[in-house]
């Protein structure tokens, strides 16, 4: 599979490490239609190509959008680009969160920093069909309060959508006057009833470990927990091995996974 | 001679002196020959043209970390086994240019090379190998998506096979069930027999095409004592093999021991330099590489192999998932052995044996697995 060229149609920065390009195709062509948490190989030319999620509302599908943390060689020649500059993209891949199939019950998201990213596209599409879910609940974890995505969103979506949100931050810098701690501690208090709720969570694999023990402490069964899952990534369709997560390939078995499918491997040593 | 039609599953019997007809039979056909010849003191696939360019009255002596080349003292053509070289270096090359890509105003074009694939034919290709290609067919053709550049090398492939009539210390494909007598998928097999009644190949065909060849190569059919003197070739190749690994529930035998020991112990020794995995027929992984050039005009992805005991293999923002050598080794032999059944429906060793040879330490993936059945924690808490 072959880059496709898209041009950016907008440059947003968000944080101070963090940006986000909304892409649309460059040739006419249109993009494929994408599902909440799969993503793109995002190609700068001449530079490298590295998985993003899709964090655009699905129900727009002619736009992707990706947000992006400037961490290495590939996203930090990312955030050097402009308005009208042309990447390459590959995609969309992988596994999407079970939106629709999680009418019915209750939705508690948890995020970790950057993602938040992955799981917008969800809540994106749990808002667009509001009266299909019981509660939902966006926990949210950052390191400061500097570093919080999607800021006018939050405040939008608490508002109009009834979506309970809890942010909060490891150090507490300015005005902050909201929580401090890591998103965890949120778990054991939020809003929802364990037993008819399913969990998307997507963050650090440290942070998704103790998440997924205080889901389960709160008695939100194995196959109701949803994880996303990262690894180094070459070619997304399962033929450079960098991905292999245990059995899994999480680019094309995941990343989404459904926790009991996992729970052998996750959290063991090296894997 | 009159050409007389065979079919396949048909065996005949070639003199020594006819191999060169089939040679250039398939030569005929527009097949390039790849065959086994002798390159810096071990056997090396490589382009071929006749006869005179196989390994004749050469063997092979191999053990962990150890390989020598040596005068067998008869003239067989493949009296030896494997060396470091595999044939998937032709369908799965070690470097490839997978695209180039150029700016215009819109953006940019990418091209990708979709010449036609010189139409090969691998002379000499063995049970295990056989298998391996097999193995990597399923990884690469039958997922999810398909390698179009295997796909493009592997279309034209003509396979002629060789049974195995001398084995090495390291060979254990008896236990992984791919030898020595060649499986399925082969188009030619051929059968080499140096007795009193002289030097000559009994030779199956294993398609129609292989037939249609064969049918093209001076023969005579085989009788019940040819084809006899083929299954002892066989029988005694399997009797000398001397190496076994007992595969019996080793998918959860290696998953249920994912914290033992020994993983410690063989890192201590493993140097991490992913020789086993280069030398491996089936290993697939790879990197890719994306450059430019000064003018930032023109782009490449360039495809290579890559090995899991490199750090880099599993890097993500922060560190590499794997920075141990002990979890390097077990992804490695867990993946061969246990998880490669889940994603690929066949175990990811074929026996032939490489890796152990080409081990700098000697490192053996069979004693390993015994090492770990022996005191198989699962089994001693249950
Ligand atoms: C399915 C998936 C979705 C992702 N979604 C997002 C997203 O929405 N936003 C975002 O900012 N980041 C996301 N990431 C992480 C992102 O891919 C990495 O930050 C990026 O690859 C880093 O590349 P680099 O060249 O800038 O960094 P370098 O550190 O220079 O990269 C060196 C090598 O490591 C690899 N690598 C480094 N970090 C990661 C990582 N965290 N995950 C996978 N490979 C890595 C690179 O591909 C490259 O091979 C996602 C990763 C995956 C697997
Ligand atoms: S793991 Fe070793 S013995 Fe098995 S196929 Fe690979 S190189 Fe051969
Ligand atoms: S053993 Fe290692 S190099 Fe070989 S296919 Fe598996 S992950 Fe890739
Ligand atoms: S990213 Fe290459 S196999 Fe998954």
């Amino acid at each position: 599979m072959i880059p496709q060229p898209f041009r950016i149609r907008q440059f947003r920065q968000e944080t101070h490490d963090t940006f986000t390009l909304e892409l649309e195709p460059a040739n006419g062509a249109a993009p494929a239609a994408f599902q909440p948490g799969q993503f793109n190989m995002v190609y700068v030319f001449g530079v490298g190509e590295v998985p993003i999620s899709i964090s655009s509302n699905p129900a727009s599908p002619r736009l992707f959008m990706h947000t992006t943390r400037e961490v290495g060689t590939v996203t930090k020649a990312m955030r050097r680009l402009k308005k009208g500059d042309i990447v390459g993209v590959r995609g969309p891949f992988g596994t999407p969160w079970p939106v629709e199939d999680s009418a019915g019950s209750d939705i508690v998201i948890v995020a970790g920093g950057i993602g938040l990213a992955p799981l917008r596209p969800a809540l994106y599409a749990l808002i667009n069909n509001r009266d299909r879910y019981g509660r939902i609940v966006l926990l949210y974890g950052t390191r400061s309060p500097n570093d919080i995505l999607y800021q006018k969103e939050l405040k939008q979506w608490r508002a109009e959508f009834d979506l309970e949100v809890y942010v909060t931050v490891d150090r507490a810098i300015g005005s902050w006057r909201g929580n401090v701690g890591v998103v965890t501690q949120l778990i054991p208090k939020a809003p929802f009833d364990p037993l008819s709720s399913v969990a998307f969570v997507c963050g650090p694999e440290v942070m998704m470990r103790f998440t997924v023990q205080e889901l389960q402490r709160r008695g939100v069964a194995e196959d109701k927990i949803y994880l996303s899952m990262e690894r180094n990534m070459k070619c997304a369709t399962g033929f450079c091995g960098h991905c292999q997560y245990g059995p899994t390939f999480v680019c094309k078995n995941g990343p989404v996974f459904r926790f009991d499918r996992i729970a052998d491997i996750f959290g063991k040593r090296e894997i | 001679m009159k050409e007389i039609a065979l079919k396949a599953g048909d065996t005949v019997v070639v003199a020594r002196g006819d191999l060169q007809a089939l040679l250039d039979a398939l030569a005929a056909r527009d097949y390039t020959l790849i065959g086994p010849t002798v390159r810096d003191g071990a056997i090396a696939y490589c382009e071929i043209r006749t006869v005179e360019d196989l390994p004749a009255g050469w063997e092979d002596e191999q053990d962990g970390g150890t390989y020598r080349l040596h005068r067998r003292g008869d003239g067989r053509l493949f009296g030896f086994t494997v060396g470091p070289h595999s044939w998937k270096q032709f369908l799965y090359p070690p470097v490839l240019k997978l695209w180039e890509a150029r700016r215009n105003g819109h953006g940019f074009t990418v091209h990708r090379d979709e010449s036609p694939q010189p139409r090969r034919a691998f002379i000499g290709v063995r049970g295990c190998e056989l298998a391996a290609i097999g193995v990597q067919d399923q990884v690469f053709l039958h997922g999810k998506y398909v390698d179009s550049t295997y796909q493009a090398r592997r279309e034209g492939v003509f396979i002629v096979a060789v049974n195995c009539g001398h084995v090495v210390s390291t060979c254990f494909c008896v236990s992984m069930k791919t030898g020595p007598k060649v499986g399925k998928g082969f188009d030619i097999a051929l059968t080499e027999i140096l007795d009193a009644d002289g030097h000559r190949f009994v030779a199956e065909a294993g398609t129609a095409r292989g037939a249609e060849v064969l049918a093209a190569v001076p023969h005579r059919p085989a009788d019940a004592s040819d084809r006899a003197a083929a299954e002892v070739v066989s029988a005694n190749a399997e009797q000398a093999m001397k190496r076994s690994m007992d595969t019996e529930g080793i998918r959860d035998l290696l998953y249920n021991n994912a914290e033992h020991p020994r993983w410690e112990a063989v890192a201590n020794r493993c140097m991490t330099c992913a020789n086993c995995t280069m030398v491996c027929p089936t290993c697939f992984c790879h990197t890719v590489e994306d450059v430019t050039d000064l003018s930032g005009s023109h782009a490449e992805r360039w495809r290579k192999w890559d090995s899991c005991f490199t750090m880099e293999f599993s890097y993500i923002h922060g560190g590499s998932v794997r920075p141990s050598a002990s979890a390097r080794y077990r992804q490695w032999m867990t993946h061969k052995l246990a998880s490669w059944i889940d994603q690929f429906g066949t175990s990811g060793c074929v026996g032939c044996g490489r890796c152990i040879t080409w081990c700098p330490v000697g490192i053996d993936i069979t004693e390993e697995v015994r090492a770990i059945r022996e005191t198989d924690r699962a089994a001693e808490e249950g």
